[in-house]
């Protein structure tokens, strides 16, 4: 499937780029697409709790930090026989039912070699972009403010 | 006893063939939860399970039996299932999240869609006299259940005697059923389904034919 495309995108950047997306983004693109799909809701959106863990200490050990909000949702297209084909998942961050199934609703049509490519070119790249773009005047923005220093020895 | 040990399952699951299940989910487990209740404080009574589910898994297991396990089955309660009813198994890792018992004894939930295979009642758990809420739930497809014949039940949830006609059942069901009654208050509590009938049996309840 991927080795066709044009931009090679794996599952794990799409996924990325869709649930980093913000919702009107994605209700925008799936409002201008073309030849919309037939679904079902193979899991409804839900609400859930997940611990985020992370190396913060100053040993590298995993460390629970903290739980955080997520909603959950999967989806199976459904072709013209009435079978259920691709099947897509959406994990964001936060409580937007819509954002998960426009998440998931993507991410099955990304795993559709018909139309991954369109997609990957019209939606993800895009989004990708802002979003590396956005990441990195924010870290221009924090950098303004970093102070080296050159005269501190530590006493080690 | 062949169950359907971890390890028998695939790898990944054919998400393709999965189907949906609880079109409303909170409202449905709801539902069914109280109907649950319900039929176990009035064991015997054959009750009708509304609530829609919007896929099942092939046979065996039907409406009820997935509805049940939908509501009541999480992470923390491993399932059972016979060797029967083994198409279910991805419908409810998916649904459940449930671990799989590999030995009826290690369940807290006990599938059946094959009555006629039915483990003997006592290799379920059965608690212990200090916690006999540690015991399993049993879950029996059965082919028909109707009120007003068949079984006499009686005990607590039942003004004066109640009747229960359970079909497809092996008769050293009621048998070993009879020799579980004495250990109380450990046991079984079974809960009988046909398509989208419910009746209990939880294990209070004493019978006479």
């Amino acid at each position: 499937m991927a080795e066709n495309c044009e931009i090679f995108l794996t599952r794990r950047q799409w996924l990325v780029a869709l649930a980093k997306a913000r919702v009107e983004e994605l209700e925008t693109a799936w409002g201008e697409l073309a030849d919309k799909p037939n679904y079902r809701l193979l899991r409804p959106a839900e609400a859930g709790l997940v611990m985020v863990r992370g190396r913060i200490g100053g040993t590298g050990k995993p460390f629970n930090v903290g739980e955080m909000t997520m909603t959950r949702a999967a989806i199976q297209l459904i072709d013209a026989t009435g079978q259920a084909r691709c099947t897509g998942f959406g994990h964001v961050a936060g409580r937007s039912a819509r954002h998960a199934e426009l998440v998931a609703l993507f991410d099955a049509l990304l795993q559709d070699p018909r139309r991954h490519d369109a997609l990957a070119t019209t939606l993800v790249a895009p989004l990708v972009a802002r979003q590396h773009a956005a990441k990195s005047a924010n870290a221009a923005k924090a950098m303004t403010s970093k102070v080296d220093f050159y005269t501190m020895v530590r006493g080690e | 006893m062949t169950g359907l040990a971890g390890t028998q399952r695939s790898g990944s699951a054919d998400f393709v063939r999965l189907e949906p299940g609880f079109i409303d989910p909170v409202h449905d487990a709801q539902a069914c939860f109280r109907m649950v209740l319900d039929a176990m404080a009035h064991p015997g009574h054959v009750a009708l399970l509304r609530v829609s589910l919007a896929g099942l898994p092939s046979a065996p297991l039907g409406h009820a039996s997935m509805s049940i396990a939908l509501t009541l089955c999480d992470i923390d309660t491993p399932i059972w299932l016979d060797a029967a009813s083994a198409e279910a198994t991805d419908y409810l890792t998916f649904h459940c999240g449930g671990p799989f018992a590999s030995e009826p004894d290690q369940a807290r939930f006990a599938f059946v869609g094959n009555p006629a295979a039915l483990p003997p009642l006592d290799m379920f758990a059965l608690g212990s006299d200090e916690y006999p809420e540690r015991s399993a739930t049993l879950v029996i497809e059965v082919s028909g259940l109707v009120n007003g014949s068949g079984m006499l039940l009686r005990g607590p949830g039942i003004r004066e005697a109640t009747r229960l006609a359970v079909t497809g059942l092996p008769t050293r069901f009621w048998d070993e059923r009879a020799a579980l009654a004495e250990l109380f208050p450990r046991g079984l509590d079974i809960l009988f389904v046909c398509g989208d009938k419910l009746a209990a049996l939880p294990r209070s309840t004493r019978f006479e034919f």
